[in-house]
């Protein structure tokens, strides 16, 4: 069950906790994985710990041009591209009224606008071989919203729509668009909370414990494999109980 | 027949799984040979691809017959 062998996978944000932990996922299972990130002793770190079957590009997803020329280098790294994991996000945590334009737009250009250019880039080679994964990574606070955050909070929601569009229109070319939507994961993240900002968050997941970045890799694994063939448009809640839907 | 208007009639036959004598000239891509929208796409990048020429969106849009894209690459194709 969920074999990968030989499929070849895009990870954005790959040096991140859940990225990196998404990015041995797949490795694991077989894929030929192209690490991506902004820093590149971290990604060249992980390709050496993965060891063969790995590539690595430079990419930085607020800068238009270094977005559009990162599938074409995926692509021809590994001479196609079957997975696209678009998880590289940022915050820039602020209150509503308080929040530069800056903020808003920095937000908005890497974890949505990025996405949807990686996903139309990618997205023709896999019409042309008539399969494809897409899973993008949002976040519980898509669903819920969270004080400060409205500008990540716009982001991941607007994941799960362009999801749902763009799911329902590459369908019938064997290609299947989906979310995942973590909620608090041990990560540099959320290592930097507080005591008192974890100790809050914990009483309200029913697990009281921050989940894994391998409790994320597993369900990306999932989505990207055959298996998953007749899943599209969804998006799947990994959140230790704090929300449910 | 052209030799351009053969490739594109044999490409549309191979990608829309139609009968050869309906594809001519004024055949409409989606009334008459039943494309969806996404097909029309794939059209365009398949004749991208073999005749080795981009088709800017804006000229894609205006390729809604058969005897539209053989004209369009025709006049543009090397």
């Amino acid at each position: 069950m969920f074999d990968l062998t030989g499929r070849k996978a895009l990870v954005t944000g790959a040096t991140g906790g859940i990225g990196g932990a998404i990015a041995r996922a797949l490795h694991a299972q077989g894929a030929i994985v192209t690490l991506s990130g902004t820093r590149r002793s971290a990604l060249d770190e992980l390709a050496a710990a993965l060891g063969e079957r790995v590539h690595v590009v430079e990419a930085n997803l607020s800068d238009k041009d270094s977005v559009e020329a990162l599938v074409p280098a995926a692509e021809s790294a590994m001479e196609g591209l079957d997975i696209l994991i678009n998880n590289a996000g940022v915050t820039r945590d602020n209150l509503f009224m308080r929040m530069k334009d800056e903020e808003w737009d920095t937000v908005l250009a890497v974890n949505l606008t990025a996405a949807f250019r990686l996903s139309r880039a990618a997205v023709k080679g896999m019409m042309r071989r008539r399969y494809g994964r897409i899973v993008n990574i949002g976040s519980v606070v898509g669903a819920t919203g969270n004080p400060g955050q409205a500008n990540y909070a716009a982001s991941k929601a607007g994941l799960v729509g362009m999801t749902k569009a763009l799911g329902a229109e590459v369908a019938s070319r064997n290609i299947t668009v989906n979310c995942v939507a973590p909620g608090f994961i041990a990560s540099p993240m959320t290592d930097a909370l507080n005591e008192k900002q974890r100790e809050g968050i914990l009483g309200t997941i029913p697990m009281a414990r921050l989940g894994e970045g391998e409790e994320i890799a597993a369900s990306v694994v999932y989505l990207s494999s055959s298996e998953a063939a007749y899943v599209t448009g969804q998006t799947l809640h990994i959140n230790g109980g704090m929300a449910m839907f | 027949m052209s030799d351009v208007a053969d490739r594109v009639k044999k490409i549309v036959v191979e990608h829309l799984g139609v009968e050869a004598d309906k594809v001519v000239d004024n055949a409409n891509f989606i009334d008459d040979l039943g494309a969806d929208s996404l097909d029309t796409v794939e059209l365009v990048m398949a004749f991208e691809e073999e005749f080795n020429v981009e088709i800017p969106d804006d000229a894609a849009e205006t390729i809604v017959t058969v005897g539209d894209a053989i004209k369009f690459l025709e006049k543009n194709a090397a």
